[in-house]
């Protein structure tokens, strides 16, 4: 392991969102990591910590980079998603409108991430929280 | 076309990084929704925006994209044109409308993103 990180990320706290996907952003810089798998990495990591601050009571992400891969682990502490074939599904979203006036609420972050991502897993159980592990090939 | 021809047709003022005038620019890609740049633009391609949060930059950030547009005269927060300076990231405001700011770059030759094909199959 190259290196392993744990960022705590804040419910409905919109004005720092995003500081966790920047930091992860440096630190891929910091190592050199192609622009292309930066790119992929920072915009799944971005739309996640966006779900958490909008949808979660708040979670952590872990960053991690081992020889050939990188791992983006998400998890929150709930409310959970019902249904999950429906947040998959591009253009599903629950945003209030206040959300949307701030520039997300699409329903294309899940999707976007899956697309993005080499590995992409999700679970969820309502009350408890949604987990997400994303994997990136280097 | 640089940065200092698109604040030229555009009219628009410079709200900093006047310094990477020269960058050269090819694409761009208008929206108010982040989520939609975020899923759609690959290259490095102008947005253009009437959303003047933080999150503008942000999203602009994390695609590494070289300029940032506010159409109808928007001006952003103090604090999000200190963080567009912090990283470098030249950002215009324009008086015209979206539809006249893109139809005058269109003109001028910049061109749409190619959108893949989104596969339908998103399901688990
Ligand atoms: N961490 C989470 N906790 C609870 N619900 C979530 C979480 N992440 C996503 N959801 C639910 O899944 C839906 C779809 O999520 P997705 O990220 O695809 O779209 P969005 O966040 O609504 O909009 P966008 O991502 O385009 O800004 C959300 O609207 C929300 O109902
Ligand atoms: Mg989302």
């Amino acid at each position: 392991m190259i290196i392993k990180e744990t960022y705590p990320v804040a419910a409905d706290d919109m004005s720092v969102a995003g500081d966790v996907s920047a930091s992860i952003k440096r630190q891929m810089k910091r190592l050199g990591i192609p622009n292309q798998i930066m790119r992929r990495v920072s915009v799944c990591t971005y739309e996640a910590e966006i779900n958490l601050v909008i949808h979660s009571d708040g979670g952590e992400i872990d960053f991690a980079i081992s020889e050939d891969e990188i791992c983006v682990h998400v998890r929150d502490v709930g409310p959970g998603i019902p249904d999950l074939d429906k947040a998959m599904t591009e253009g599903f979203s629950t945003a209030t409108s206040e959300v949307r006036n701030m520039g997300f609420g699409a329903g294309m972050g899940l999707p976007n991430m899956k697309r993005n991502a080499d590995g992409f897993a999700i679970t969820s159980e309502v009350g408890k929280g949604t987990d997400i592990v994303m994997t990136f090939n280097i | 076309m640089t940065v200092k021809e698109i604040a030229q047709v555009l009219d628009a003022q410079w709200l900093c990084c006047e310094e990477e005038e020269n960058r050269v620019i090819h694409t761009a890609f208008a929206s108010d929704m982040m989520s939609d740049v975020l899923a759609y633009v690959q290259e490095d391609t102008l947005l253009l925006t009437g959303l003047v949060n933080d999150q503008s930059i942000r999203t602009a950030e994390m695609l590494d994209l070289p300029c940032v547009v506010y159409v109808r005269g928007k001006n952003p927060h103090k604090q999000t044109i200190d963080r567009a300076t912090l990283l470098g990231m030249p950002a215009l405001s324009t008086q015209y409308t979206m539809f006249e700011a893109c139809g005058r770059l269109y003109a001028a030759g910049l061109s749409a993103v190619e959108i893949e094909e989104l596969d339908g199959d998103v399901g688990l």
